[in-house]
């Protein structure tokens, strides 16, 4: 039998050195109580930040134009959501790499359908408002060409249009009965309701956000205020939380791609996927560290350990 | 010649965990020289911020996710629970290099290296469903930016961020036990391997 040789970076050297006694679960507790100690200097004097959520509700009633603005986007189909792609519907292909469509293999699995999830079912659940069930009957009946020209008549309206003493002010245009269904779907969303049918399209317990997020998410009004408290994704976006708190800081090395190139120029369109495969390389290069000739050797050549080791390399 | 209880499952069990991690491995009373140096106190506190993290976060599962923005004491116990948080990872991402730079994978220690870096994505994934899971504007913002970063690897189809639901189940049930059951892996074949030996340099 062939005497294995000793390779320094995979075989520990058999330590004949001297032991000295050693309380592991003494040093535990008084880790415990420290750390303990420490987190509560720590809560007393930063707290945490709690930024109340945002709602339809705020958002309609904040800046009603940009809810009306992004509420037609939902209904013509041009929405961010609407235009997606997997896993909410397929009006893309997702992200790839190179010949990898992940998203598309893995499949539509949370289907939203932005004009009839956000505008006309939500709006088909208000009772007793006859004007709006004929226009929400006429506009379901409708050929998808008759559909389009009323959307694309009524946007063009809407850049001319306003929201004043309580009312959303369109000119008039030739776009049959989206106009009824936009001042409804404004007033539902203003009072509140608006969110929660969004979430109690399938019952009455909820549990489940993607709507409303998705919804507001194609809105600036939250993206607006996350550039007012840095969190946008070229200011190294949700690593940070609001107020001046560390938030998931660990989280560096990830949110730093998105803002270096290619990943943020000529690879822009497919960053997260990239990224992530990135992201994946390297940690997979971390976990198989001891098996990975040269990474290995690393820690033996750069010697920090002769300073982590000092008082034992003092002594031999 | 091997009997009928020799064979018991149970007999084999029990004799091959005295025989891995017999109580003197278990709870040594004495470490060699070397473990004299403030780089162990890394995994230590990492261990001690964890016990604290779950206890606050315990204290906050008993009254419910909305507690926390409705009372200052809940509040309070938030600000414990983040804090305990960052001192856990702070600690931890410590703890990581400084047994990079000591190759602590050395010795047949590879799966405590392994098992050390499954932690480590264990807990930045329950770091992130604890900030999802906070019913409030940074969980909106959070959610609405990392879901592209999920949906292009395909994830998005199990893995809903939006999901208010199943993100917090995945936040104090799955990814809590997953990093207490690997956290009491890693720190077994810690005890059952020893703490690997400095580097031998030639004279
Ligand atoms: C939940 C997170 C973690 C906890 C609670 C934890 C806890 C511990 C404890 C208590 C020890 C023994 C004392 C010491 O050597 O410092 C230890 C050892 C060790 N840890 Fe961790 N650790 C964690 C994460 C990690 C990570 C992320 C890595 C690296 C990728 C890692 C790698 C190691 C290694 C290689 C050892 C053996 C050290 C030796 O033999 O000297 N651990 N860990």
């Amino acid at each position: 039998m062939t005497k294995k040789v000793f390779n320094p970076d995979v075989d520990a050297p058999v330590f004949k050195g001297k032991y000295a006694p050693y309380d592991i679960i003494k040093e535990g507790t008084i880790a415990v109580v420290v750390v303990a100690l420490l987190t509560v200097v720590l809560a007393v004097l930063f707290s945490s930040p709690d930024e109340k959520a945002v709602t339809i509700k705020s958002w309609s009633n904040a800046t009603p134009m940009d809810f009306v603005a992004t509420a037609i986007t939902e209904l013509d189909g041009t929405s961010g959501t609407a235009t997606y792609g997997p896993p909410y519907n397929n009006a893309a292909t997702g992200q790839q790499i190179g010949p990898f469509t992940l998203a598309k293999w893995m499949g539509i699995n949370v289907k939203v359908n932005t004009a009839s999830d956000f505008v006309v079912a939500p709006l088909s659940t208000l009772a007793d408002q006859p004007a709006l069930k004929t226009a929400l009957t006429a506009f379901t009946s409708a050929s998808s060409t008759q559909k389009a020209s009323w959307e694309a008549n009524y946007s063009k309206a809407l850049t001319t249009g306003r929201f004043s003493s309580g009312t959303l002010q369109v000119p008039a245009t030739n776009a049959g009965p989206v106009p009824v269904m936009m001042s409804a779907l404004t007033a539902m969303a203003r009072s509140g309701a608006l969110d929660q049918a969004l979430v109690t399209a399938k019952g009455f317990y909820t549990t489940d956000y993607t709507k409303p997020l998705l919804f507001m998410a194609d809105g600036s009004f939250l993206a607006n205020k996350a550039q007012a408290q840095h969190l946008s994704g070229d200011q190294w976006g949700m690593m940070n939380e609001t107020g001046s708190y560390p938030g998931q800081a660990w989280l560096w090395l990830y949110t730093m791609w998105y803002q270096v190139p290619p990943f943020s120029t000529s690879w822009g369109a497919n960053a997260d996927a990239l990224v992530w495969a990135f992201m994946m390389i390297l940690t997979l290069l971390l976990a198989l560290m001891p098996w990975i000739p040269g990474l290995r050797s690393i820690p033996r050549k750069v010697k920090v350990y002769r300073l982590i080791w000092r008082e034992h390399y003092k002594s031999v | 010649m091997t009997t009928e209880i020799d064979r018991q499952w149970t007999t084999r069990l029990r004799k091959t965990v005295v025989e891995k991690l017999p109580p003197e491995k278990l709870l040594p009373d004495t470490q060699p020289a070397y473990v004299a140096s403030w780089i162990y106190v890394f995994g230590v506190t990492t261990l001690a911020a964890l016990a604290i993290v779950i206890a606050t976060g315990c204290v906050l599962a008993m009254k419910g996710p909305l507690w926390w923005h409705l009372s200052s004491t809940g509040h309070f116990v938030n600000s414990l629970h983040l804090w305990s948080v960052e001192i856990f990872f702070f600690a931890m991402v410590i703890h990581l290099w400084g047994k990079y730079f000591m190759a602590a994978w050395r010795g047949g220690r590879q799966l405590t290296w392994v098992t050390g870096v499954v932690l480590f994505l264990t807990s930045i994934g329950a770091g992130f469903t604890g900030y999802v899971s906070q019913t409030n504007y940074d969980s909106q913002w959070i959610s609405t930016q990392a879901k592209d970063g999920i949906n292009a690897t395909g994830g998005g189809a199990f893995f809903n961020v939006l999901n208010l639901g199943q993100m917090l189940m995945w936040h104090i049930v799955l990814l809590p036990l997953a990093a207490v059951a690997l956290t009491a892996v890693h720190v077994i074949y810690v005890r059952i391997k020893g703490v690997v030996p400095p580097f031998e340099e030639e004279k």
